[in-house]
């Protein structure tokens, strides 16, 4: 058997390691800094159909990410899409945002895309984003150009 | 036939009979933990011998892990053009899966052998049955403090052979195969969330920590006093968890990722 004292150092050295690497794993691997939920707000839009849109797709400005979709549902009386998503609170938005459904890439995930207008009032925590643009779906425009009415053109 | 009928009836018996020894043993075994925290110097010793021990195996075996995902993923994922999406796909698959599971591999055949084989030694040579002799609860005082030991190091180790993995795989990505550093880590981190992946990570190396040190410590407990005994029981340590760990890493996986 060691001597104790460096088999104590051994083991208190093991176990600080071990919770270095959690916090490794918190931190850098993962996003536990960025997003807690003590810092955000919820605000809500609705689309007439929010295409592959999923909980926790992000939702961004000018192409930076500055929150995430937090839930998705069905209007019962008018079958939208409730899409509430989490904005980081140090982001104001103007009360006439348009909110619209992208997709990164021709394959990749989708995401919101928030285009702030010229209003001087914000939207508030839960507040709702009026004009919206409903996800593309790709079926739909492979349809549409494919059956085109050959007369228009 | 009436042989073998009996044999069939012998054996159903003997498992079941096993199967409710060990549950018995868990409760006194747990019972038995609480009387550990009045003697922290048993558990330290075993922390050394069961954790800091297991320590080089686990971090060498995580290098090289996360190096080969890495190397493979990257060959794949370069096809679709896709290769910036190497840390998100290196770093996922050792958070939920491989890190749990191969350290809990890894930490059944360091520790737990070595856990069996010293408590069925001790129960062979009577040191069991002397410590009773001498009223002192040999759960007490040699089980609880290995079965906290192995508990406790579990996760941190499993911890451990994640991160290191992911370093593993940054530097075969992004050092040899010229993936960018920013997306490694930036897809990685925007992909990955603390709270599903990584608490689920840790969440199933607890559960194996917890069955590793049963299975180990039930085995070597209940094991024949003999040499062949000792033997057969660090064999049994070993299988059994090797299936309970790859059984209960499809549970937990069902529960928590899966929608079933």
């Amino acid at each position: 058997m060691q001597n104790t004292k460096t088999q104590d150092t051994l083991v208190g050295l093991f176990v600080v390691i071990g919770i270095a690497a959690i916090c490794f794993m918190a931190f850098k691997i993962s996003n536990l800094s960025s997003f807690s939920k003590q810092n955000v707000y919820t605000i809500t839009a609705r689309f007439e159909n929010s295409g592959g849109l999923k909980i926790k797709s992000p939702v961004s400005i000018a192409g930076v990410r500055i929150g995430r979709v937090s839930k998705i549902s069905v209007d019962k009386d008018s079958y939208e899409s409730i899409v509430e998503m989490y904005i980081n609170s140090q982001y104001k938005l103007p009360d006439d945002t348009t909110a619209s459904i992208f997709t990164a890439g021709l394959l990749g995930e989708q995401y919101v895309s928030l285009e702030p207008g010229g209003s001087e009032e914000v939207i508030n925590p839960n507040g709702v984003i009026d004009i919206t643009q409903s996800a593309i779906v790709l079926e739909e425009m492979i349809g549409q150009f494919l059956f085109k009415d050959p007369v228009d053109n | 036939m009436i042989y073998f009928i009996q044999k069939i009836g012998n054996r159903t018996i003997s498992f079941f009979s096993k199967f409710g020894r060990s549950a018995i043993f868990l409760i006194q075994m747990l019972i038995a933990c609480v009387a550990v925290i009045f003697r922290p110097k048993l558990l330290l010793t075993q922390l050394y011998s069961v954790g800091v021990l297991s320590f080089m195996i686990i971090t060498i075996s995580g290098l090289f892990v996360g190096m080969v995902l890495a190397l493979q993923g990257y060959y794949i994922l370069s096809d679709f053009g896709a290769d910036e999406t190497l840390g998100l796909m290196v770093a996922s698959s050792l958070v939920r899966e491989l890190g749990p599971v191969v350290s809990a591999l890894l930490f059944a055949g360091r520790a737990g052998s070595a856990l069996t084989a010293e408590i069925g030694l001790m129960k062979a040579t009577e040191q069991l049955s002397g410590m009773e002799m001498m009223a002192i609860d040999p759960i007490d005082r040699i089980i609880a403090p290995r079965f906290l030991a192995g508990f406790i190091s579990m996760p941190l180790l499993a911890a451990l052979f994640s991160s290191i993995g992911v370093i593993g795989g940054q530097l075969v990505g992004v050092v040899i195969l010229g993936v960018d550093e920013g997306s490694y880590w930036s897809q990685m981190q925007s992909n990955l969330d603390f709270y599903d992946d990584i608490v689920n990570g840790i969440i199933k190396s607890i559960v194996f920590g917890f069955a590793i040190s049963w299975i180990a410590l039930f085995e070597g407990y209940d094991t024949l006093p003999t040499s062949e005994g000792v033997s057969r029981a660090t064999t049994r340590t070993v299988v059994n968890s090797a299936f309970v760990i790859l059984g209960l890493d499809f549970i937990l996986t069902a529960l928590m990722f899966g929608d079933i």
